[in-house]
């Protein structure tokens, strides 16, 4: 009984499953249309929330419609849905419709690290005289490894990201941001509230190389290939964002 | 002030290995992070916080912050909305363990879940869908049930649903299922007046005969909320339980005659959708707990018990 009823509720093109009664003898597929209503409606729903400029560029009719095929595609496989459409970004990078907004599944990408950063395990702060002491120790510099908050995540884009997210927070000019100029973002959370950061290209990769596991020296020579990097910027950020959890030579 | 509860177990009968910790009789709400830094600001007299299990089982984060803090100053129910306890499928044990992770961290006063399932292989519908009501579902419901309590350490109210459609496999009465799977498991009931109405109305039965066959003794809280009106393809009202609007008049007229028969008994005022500034959702708080200081002094209507 569940699979057909299942199967039935989750693509339209199906009847209602059999051996549904109503009171009344009325064709049992308009109530049977509440629960795949109620289904839908409530996915669609959930990723409005999390992708709320994502919805505003595209507008609410689009944005709708674009989900409501995603849901059907892919819904949700956990019981906590929090974290529900985290391949949304993807999907929109291959849905034609949305192809005009080339920038719409990475600013997707950056809402949906901004819920996971809201959500993401607290930070425990490392005490500044800790990373005070681990910096001073010059020679074992280029074998620290530093590990990060459990909120920080960055995305490179070849997109204004920051800009154009930020646009729609009030925060700048909509009509000052070119959105074909790269941009990387940091997303964190020191306390309650997330920030998102604007990166240069080597800052990113420097991150980047530090999440993947590379040592302090490992990550530094490769990032100092960009023309930007700046070691003494990138790490007087992370200390102000409180965005390390520790660093240790292992 | 609402003073937080004192969690003083009262150990069941030999058959549930449960721990009863009762909400108190007062009016509560579902807690909406729309209005978490307005509750600490102000600390609303009200009886107790309810929120929905599964939106706090992450890591961290505002969640936990502020919930954590509330808390601190009110009971708290938590009511599950993702076990599929009616489902055909085995519950989901991970899903079970998070239940148990959260139930620890928050000691609430009461845990509730629904009478319905939710997913069915590794997809979740995120709606609850409606079972029909035969000797092997009921069999398989207790079977769930039992297995819940066991795990957690301590009973569970289930909450009887709003349903659009029935099967022709049912074999009995929504009620007579209920209240044997409440006699087999020893689980408590939350009575979900709103859910009682819609249903009704749209099975076309009498909301207040359903009410009475209940065992009023099992109820350890009450739902009211709003719904919302449609029509089915027969031209027949069709309620929707949409937790988007203020209690219906018919719905506060029929949690009067629920008071009368059980007594009273925490009540939450739900509202999931076109969710009101506070001040609001506080009125009809205020609107319950007349009701439930009034019957307070009443003599709940006597039952009448099968032999």
């Amino acid at each position: 009984m569940n699979a057909q009823f299942f199967e039935a509720l989750l693509d339209p093109g199906l009847l209602p499953p059999a051996g549904l009664t109503t009171w009344n003898s009325s064709d049992p597929a308009a109530r049977f249309a509440v629960y795949r209503n109620n289904v839908i409606v409530s996915l669609i729903d959930a990723l409005a929330d999390t992708y709320p400029v994502t919805q505003a560029l595209v507008g609410e009719e689009f944005f709708r419609a674009m989900a409501r095929l995603f849901v059907r595609q892919e819904p949700p496989r956990s019981r906590v849905l929090a974290f529900y459409g985290e391949s949304f970004p993807a999907f929109i990078e291959t849905f034609p419709p949305a192809a005009s907004v080339p920038y719409l599944a990475d600013i997707a990408r950056l809402e949906m690290l901004r819920v996971q950063a809201y959500h993401a395990a607290d930070a425990i702060e490392l005490p500044a005289d800790v990373i005070a002491q681990s910096i001073a120790r010059i020679d074992e510099l280029p074998e620290l490894r530093i590990k990060f908050q459990p909120s920080v995540g960055i995305l490179c884009s070849p997109y204004a990201v920051v800009s154009l997210w930020a646009a729609h927070q009030g925060i700048t000019d909509i009509s000052t941001v070119d959105p074909d100029v790269p941009e990387n973002a940091l997303i964190l959370r020191p306390q309650l509230d997330i920030e998102v950061i604007r990166l240069t290209n080597g800052a990113s990769s420097f991150i980047a190389l530090l999440l993947q596991g590379k040592s302090l020296g490992a990550a530094h020579e490769a990032a100092s290939l960009a023309a930007d990097f700046d070691l003494t910027d990138i790490l007087g950020l992370l200390i102000q964002t409180q965005a390390i959890s520790s660093m240790k030579i292992h | 002030m609402p003073t937080p509860l004192p969690l003083v177990p009262q150990l069941r009968g030999a058959s549930a290995p449960t721990l009863k910790i009762q909400l108190p009789s007062r009016a509560g709400l579902g807690l909406k992070p729309e209005h978490f830094q307005e509750i600490l600001s102000t600390l609303p007299d009200l009886g107790f916080f309810e929120i929905h299990a599964e939106n706090y089982m992450v890591d961290g984060g505002p969640f936990h912050y502020y919930l954590t803090r509330i808390r601190e100053h009110y009971p708290l129910s938590i009511h599950g909305v993702g076990l599929s306890i009616g489902g055909e499928a085995p519950l989901d044990l991970a899903h079970i363990n998070r239940l148990d992770k959260l139930l620890d961290r928050y000691a609430p006063a009461s845990f509730s879940e629904h009478l319905a399932w939710s997913s069915h292989g590794h997809v979740f519908a995120n709606d609850l869908l409606p079972i029909s009501y035969d000797q092997p579902t009921l069999q398989r419901v207790c079977e769930h049930i039992d297995q819940v309590q066991t795990h957690l350490k301590r009973q569970m109210l289930l909450e009887n649903p709003a349903t659009y459609v029935e099967f022709a496999t049912s074999t009995m009465a929504e009620t007579d299922f209920i209240s044997e799977v409440i006699r087999r498991t020893g689980c408590g009931l939350l009575l979900d007046v709103n859910n009682i109405y819609v249903s009704c109305i749209n099975h076309h039965r009498d909301p207040y005969a359903y009410l009475r066959a209940l065992p009023h003794a099992a109820v350890g809280e009450i739902h009211l909320a709003g719904f919302a009106e449609d029509i089915d393809a027969a031209g027949d009202p069709l309620l929707i339980d949409s937790h988007g609007s203020p209690v219906a008049q018919a719905v506060w007229q029929l949690y009067q005659y629920a008071l009368d028969c059980v007594g009273s008994v925490a009540t939450l005022i739900e509202r999931d959708n076109n969710i009101p500034p506070f001040d609001v959702l506080l009125a009809e708080i205020q609107q319950a707990e007349h009701l439930l200081r009034t019957s307070d002094s009443a003599v709940p209507i006597a039952q009448e018990t099968a032999a």
